[in-house]
């Protein structure tokens, strides 16, 4: 009959209505900015660079080499390489970004640079509350704003920064067994040069006088 | 007057009182302003309240919480509406007729708030008490029609004049039935005067009152003139005019600022005072709804009437999707209409069968059985009903 849909509907709207007072759960609005949801694991949002140990600048992972700079789309990275080195993580001296910034005005998240980096040192961040009222310094992020220690990567990813610290240490115990190998063979080597050089008789001089 | 409670005629005791400190000459004057600041006031006054109760229940109807950010409850909602609409810059396209463009929703606003100078609020509470008082009201009502298509056509954008064109065709077709809906209560009264259809529902047999929505004419013309009412206020189902979701916001898409907060206002206003119209024709007007709720005065009846209408307004706005146009016609023409003159037949046989329970048997069953068959008829040829496709799957 015509208007039994119509019946239908207002009853349905109704129960809604009324149900929203009765039961929580109807409601499912989390009023932001004091009741927030935790984000997802896998939610990225900008990148930021990983450092290890308590100092940012002698902990930073990245060694300039300039490929997320290259490989990223938007070109939001700007990199400048140091003039000096420092030691890395395994031990080995690297240069350094004397300045790295990111415009995230230009970012576009893709997580490009995060996937090329050799060295797990740029890695997305879950910070999504960026507003600032200077468009244009507020958003650039220099070395030291985008600096965040392992620990704080552990806490928004922990189950990528597990397997990141992981790799991690088998490199490490891969480039110190190497270098233990590589200091075994030297000293080897050493030895069995030094042994041949005992081994091998000194060349008789030739004699003296007579003729 | 005189044996009613002081708090009933609260109002009209206050204007007197406040009348007779001037000079007789200026009395009549003085009290027709002071009633007109009063509607000027009020029902502004109510139309921020029912913003922000509309956003509410809109919300809880859709299982959100609707804004509660400015002061408790979000209540101060509307008090931030107005400051934003009034900073807001002023737009007026190049292209349009300035003065028109500018004219239209005074116009809308004017001519809707003329219309609440013939309703009867209250015992006494009545600003015009006109013989013709349906009929003035109706003049009123007819032209917000020619304000909405001022906004229209002086727009000069394609989307302010097909909402204006929609908005002239949907009013003037819902215009007839809404008249025709009315026209078996002035033949049951006898009068065009608001106050006198008003005066004779407040009687009672037993506790229950004589109002004319439980007669089977006059809930058959009250459903008509709620369905006529609604889209002569163009609000869902029958919200084309602005369509937010397809015209952007119809005929007054190019307004901005304070004139939109006009045309906002000049869409409440206009529901109020369809819905007080509703109450006082088919509800009572300020009569209460038992015999010994008298003790409350008239006034708060009244409003109450109209606050609960605006709230079904709400409830149906939560609820139905938005009619096509063919459907909206074939509505209008082929069932709203016919049925209301088949309802003005049965009044008039209502009338001529004299008191008795065999008048109540026979109207019931003629409108009863003529509703259902027509509206299965009218589903089977699909005039209105679900969407067939010709030519798309």
């Amino acid at each position: 009959m015509l208007g039994e849909g119509i019946v239908k509907g207002m009853l349905e709207t109704a129960k809604n209505f009324a149900g929203s007072f009765v039961s929580e759960e109807r409601l499912t609005t989390v009023e932001y900015p004091e009741e927030r949801i935790p984000t997802a694991e896998a939610a990225r949002v900008f990148p930021f660079l990983v450092y290890d140990g308590p100092e940012w600048e002698a902990g930073l992972r990245c060694v300039a080499c300039q490929i997320c700079e290259k490989e990223c789309p938007p070109k939001c990275i700007y990199i400048e390489k140091s003039k000096d080195k420092k030691p890395d993580f395994v031990g080995k001296m690297q240069i350094y970004p004397a300045r790295f910034d990111i415009d995230i005005s230009v970012c576009m998240s893709c997580q490009i640079c995060v996937e090329v980096c050799p060295f797990e040192a740029i890695k997305m961040d879950t910070q999504f509350e960026l507003a600032t009222d200077d468009r244009f310094g507020g958003l650039l992020l220099d070395c030291k704003e985008l600096a965040k220690s392992n620990e704080y990567y552990h806490e928004i990813h922990p189950t990528e920064a597990a397997e990141v610290d992981a790799r991690l240490a088998q490199e490490k115990a891969a480039a110190e067994a190497k270098a233990k190998a590589a200091a075994e063979a030297a000293a080897a080597k050493a030895a069995a040069d030094a042994a041949a050089k005992a081994a091998t008789p000194k060349p008789e001089p030739p004699p003296a006088g007579g003729v | 007057m005189g044996n009613w409670s002081t708090l009933d005629q609260i109002f009209v005791i206050l204007r007197n009182w406040f009348v007779d400190f001037l000079p007789v000459t200026l009395r009549p004057a003085a009290g027709a302003v002071l009633g007109v600041i009063a509607i000027v006031c009020v029902f502004p006054g109510l139309f921020a309240l029912t913003t922000v109760f509309e956003r509410k229940g809109l919300g809880r109807m859709q299982n959100r919480l609707g804004p509660n950010r400015v002061g408790p409850f979000g209540f101060f909602q509307p008090i931030a509406d107005g400051i934003k609409s009034l900073t807001k810059e002023d737009i007026v396209p190049r292209d349009a007729d300035a003065v028109v463009h500018f004219l239209a929703p005074l116009v809308l606003v004017v001519a809707v708030f003329m219309g609440f100078a013939v309703l009867p609020m209250g015992r006494n509470m009545v600003l015009v008490d006109m013989d013709a008082g349906l009929l003035f009201f109706f003049a009123m009502g007819a032209s917000t029609e020619l304000s909405i298509f001022m906004a229209g056509w002086s727009s000069r954008n394609k989307y302010s004049i097909l909402g204006a064109m929609r908005a002239v065709g949907q009013m003037i077709s819902y215009e007839v039935p809404l008249l025709m809906s009315s026209v078996v209560v002035v033949m049951a009264t006898g009068s065009l005067s608001l106050t006198k259809i008003v005066e004779a529902q407040n009687h009672y047999t037993g506790i229950f009152p004589n109002w004319y929505v439980f007669t089977p004419w006059g809930f058959a013309a009250f459903l008509m003139f709620s369905i006529a009412a609604t889209a002569e206020t163009n609000r869902t189902p029958f919200d084309l005019p602005e369509g937010e979701s397809e015209l952007v916001a119809g005929y007054f898409t190019e307004y901005s600022g304070f004139k939109f907060a006009l045309f906002f206002l000049g869409e409440y206003l206009g529901m109020f005072s369809i819905s007080g119209l509703g109450a006082t024709l088919f509800l009572g007007g300020w009569s209460a709804p038992l015999s010994f709720l008298n003790v409350v005065p008239s006034w708060i009846w009244f409003f109450a009437k109209v606050m609960t209408a605006i709230f079904i307004f709400i409830w149906m706005r939560g609820t139905l999707p938005r009619l096509r146009q063919d459907q909206l016609m074939n509505f209008a023409w082929k069932f709203v209409l016919p049925f209301t003159l088949l309802d003005v037949m049965v009044t008039a046989l209502w009338r001529f069968m004299g008191p008795g329970w065999a008048r109540w048997v026979v109207c019931s069953v003629i409108l009863a059985g003529v509703y259902v068959l027509t509206a299965r008829v009218q589903m089977r040829r699909k005039h209105f009903g679900p969407r067939s496709y010709r030519y798309a799957e």
